[in-house]
């Protein structure tokens, strides 16, 4: 019967059914049905997300899906973002773009995050794919503005160009002016991450004013107060936007003028930037705040008096980044007014002093969860907290998906009673159960893994440091959540046992990143042998794992499901087994 | 490229006393000082205000905090940019769980650094009178000057003040009380 049913639908049809489901992991079981549906799927499907580079090589998602437009990759391990992977490990996307260069003369979105980029490989790109729309590059470095000016000439209907918290080297080309005189479809333009000397503000004037589809506009910071105005005139159809620096005294000539730009701003909905931003020039934007959802303050010196008098004009906030000058007083006043907060994000200003430079306590954080209901997306950075506070915001927020929290000093217990978070954390997973992100801090034992091994059945990306008595709580964890992909472990007491025993564990997630546990070198040479399909890495630049004595525990261990085998691009400190099963210096 | 600011001058410097102590014996002087400063949160903290421009004496944990290279890099050009124009002190008040920074260059005078303390941490400066000090107030606000002395805020002129001044404290009436006048 199922058979008949197969074939009773043409080929065409099953295609144009299938181009209305999008997601990938719909996708992937569409192409499990029967095998002609594996057929016709792989030929129409048009967006590829690699979460690993290493996972697969070009060649065989090319094999395998030879019609894509988009693709997105993602290279370093997120550890990478604090320094915990030494450079040049890898993660370079130039053999990818080679392949597809000559593969997919139609790929039109390219997306990359903590990937090394080469002018060489934006070159390549702006010559190969001849009706280009889309450039993301988050998080990436390895190039300039050389690389740019390439992409600027040559992509003639090229509609997204973020370089959102990329690394760039300037090589004085002046890119922006390389954007011809008759390119007119910019819709998305992020700079912000580029130096002084990069943008060229005339250059950047007539782009803005020719481009009348431009929705998103972030800008780097030495762009002045006075230009700024100026930007805002020729653009007021921008849905967001990143003002750069605001000059140091207030001139009630550039406020004006600054004010009246704003206010023709009627489809702003997200602000961002702030750089050095004088607190004087803030109601400025006051006539566009009732409209915002999204504002993020996190490079701002702007202390609570200022922070409050803000979000009182802003009640349809939905997401908020700032620094922790917001104190508990401001968190107060973002709950009394802006119900409709989903994602907070308080950080830093001092993270390196010891001692506190700002009121800013666990309360904050409570009275956010107790005022906005719609919480769902917590990243926060404080120096003391309780249990208490844990257990009530997990009860407030039930509906929490990310929550990540730093205690700023390891180790540090409830101010309170003195004891360890695992209470605390335990109330967040057993509340909220659609917690897909977590990150741990503070006096930790393997009490709390248990927990999260109980009740975070949908977690899937975990961080932990500087927590755990010993492996029992890395095993709780592996065997506990079903829906792990990510897990990511720094200067924990987790070791062989715990591993080897989740061996099998480990090719259902996408990647393990441990730095500074205690693993051995002879666990990581046996779970090579058990597990073909992982890659074993050994991350070590103190010199050959195999020449310090056999007890010495390896300083990381990068271990991730592939199924394109071991990599050729190893660095000198990168460690893996060879055919022989034994462990190698890479060449 | 790990940002690394932290010298850990601490554990090399050489002076007397058991590892792991950062006592400062309280130095004698006929200004007017105040007592119970050499209590340890005031002793270490001062030492840390000696070490305001050079890196914390905590030694630094690489990527701990988890803060990204681009936001610690902005966040020290902020730190360079602004503290190579100002007269910046740290401000502490007894019994508050957070210090502030101020900038000394910013007040003209005494009335408005006192008004902008209290703006902050939410007190109230009582009467000053050279010979009695600070009256009809819970609070008094100190500061450490080059010497490393603890002296009362409003002894000298407001010039010769800004340049001598480190650090700033408030401390609770109780302790200032029974201070010695100036000979």
């Amino acid at each position: 019967m199922p058979k008949r049913l197969a074939y009773s639908l043409s080929d065409e049809v099953l295609e144009h059914v299938f181009s209305f489901i999008q997601s990938d992991k719909d996708r992937n079981v569409v192409s499990a049905v029967c095998k002609s549906w594996y057929e016709i799927e792989r030929w129409c499907r048009r967006k590829i997300f690699v979460g690993n580079c290493y996972a697969v090589s070009p060649k065989m998602v090319i094999r395998r899906f030879p019609q894509v437009r988009s693709i997105e990759l993602k290279g370093k391990p997120h550890f990478a973002d604090f320094n915990l992977v030494p450079d040049g490990w890898g993660g370079y996307v130039l053999p990818w773009i080679t392949e597809m260069a000559g593969a997919y003369p139609w790929l039109d979105e390219i997306r990359l995050k903590r990937m090394v980029v080469t002018d060489e490989s934006l070159e390549l790109i702006a010559k190969s794919f001849k009706d280009f729309k889309v450039l993301v590059l988050a998080s990436c470095e390895g190039f300039s503005t050389d690389g740019l000016a390439a992409i600027a000439a040559s992509c003639k209907n090229l509609r997204e160009l973020d370089l959102r918290e990329s690394e760039v080297d300037d090589s004085s080309v002046h890119w922006l002016s390389h954007f011809p005189e008759t390119y007119t479809s910019m819709v998305s333009l992020n700079i912000s991450c580029l130096g002084s000397g990069e943008v060229s503000f005339s250059a950047l004037e007539r782009l803005v004013s020719r481009c009348p589809n431009l929705r998103s506009l972030k800008l780097n910071r030495a762009v002045p107060l006075d230009k700024t105005a100026n930007i805002l005139r020729l653009a007021p159809q921008l849905v967001e936007f990143s003002t750069c620096t605001y000059s140091a005294e207030l001139r009630s000539d550039v406020f004006s003028n600054l004010a009246g730009a704003f206010s023709n701003c009627k489809e702003l909905r997200s602000l961002s930037g702030f750089w050095d931003v004088v607190p004087d020039y803030l109601p400025a934007i006051y006539s566009v705040c009732s409209r915002l959802t999204s504002l993020n303050l996190s490079y701002a010196t702007i202390h609570s008096p200022d922070l409050i008098k803000l979000v009182s004009h802003c009640p349809s906030l939905q997401r908020l980044l700032v620094l922790d000058y917001i104190e508990d007083s401001g968190l107060e006043a973002l709950a009394s007014n802006c119900k409709d907060l989903q994602e907070l994000r308080v950080f830093p200003s001092d993270p390196f002093d010891v001692e506190p430079n700002a009121s800013l306590t666990e309360q904050g954080l409570v009275a956010v969860s107790l005022g906005c209901p719609k919480l769902q997306s917590v990243l926060y950075f404080c120096r003391r907290m309780s249990n208490a506070a844990l257990v009530t915001i997990a009860q407030n927020c039930p509906n929490l998906t990310r929550f990540r929290l730093c205690i700023i000093e390891p180790n540090t217990a409830d101010y309170l009673t003195g004891e360890p978070f695992d209470v605390g954390f335990g109330a967040i997973v057993e509340h909220c159960k659609d917690l897909i992100r977590l990150s741990l801090s503070g006096l930790l034992t393997d009490c709390v893994f248990e927990y999260i091994g109980k009740y975070a059945k949908k977690l899937e990306m975990l961080s932990v440091a500087f927590a755990g008595d010993s492996d029992l709580g890395l095993h709780h964890v592996l065997s506990g959540c079903e829906s792990l992909r990510k897990l990511e472990i720094r200067d924990c007491p987790f070791g062989d046992k715990a591993l080897l025993t989740n061996a099998a564990k480990l090719e259902t997630m996408r990647s393990l990143l441990m730095s500074s546990c205690s693993v051995s070198l002879e666990a990581c040479k046996l779970l090579s042998q058990k597990m073909p399909r992982l890659n074993v890495e050994v991350i070590d630049e103190r010199g050959p794992p195999d020449s310090r004595p056999k007890n010495c525990t390896v300083d990381k261990l990068y271990i991730y499901r592939s199924v394109a085998g071991p990599r050729f691009d190893m660095p000198p400190f990168v460690w893996t087994k060879d055919e022989d099963l034994a462990l190698r210096l890479s060449p | 490229m790990v940002l690394e600011k932290d010298l850990n001058l601490d554990a090399t410097e050489l002076r007397l006393g058991l590892p792991g102590s950062s006592e400062e014996s309280l130095r004698i002087s006929n200004k007017r000082a105040l007592p119970n400063m050499n209590d340890d949160s005031g002793v270490a903290a001062a030492k840390k205000c000696d070490q305001e421009t050079a890196p914390p004496t905590k030694a630094q944990v690489v990527g701990w905090p988890p803060i990204r290279s681009y936001r610690k890099n902005s966040l020290q050009t902020k730190k360079t940019e602004a503290e190579t124009g100002g007269m910046y002190v740290k401000v502490s008040m007894d019994g508050a769980p957070y210090l502030r920074k101020i900038d000394l260059k910013v007040y003209k005078g005494y009335p408005e650094l006192f008004k902008a303390l209290e703006d902050m941490f939410k007190f109230k400066v009582g009467k000053y009178s050279e010979r009695e000090g600070y009256n009809g107030s819970e609070f008094v606000p100190t500061y450490e000057d080059k010497d490393g002395d603890w002296m009362l805020v409003g002894d000298v002129p407001w010039e010769m003040f800004i340049n001598a001044c480190k650090r700033l404290r408030i401390v609770r009436g109780s302790e200032a009380r029974g201070l010695g006048c100036v000979v």
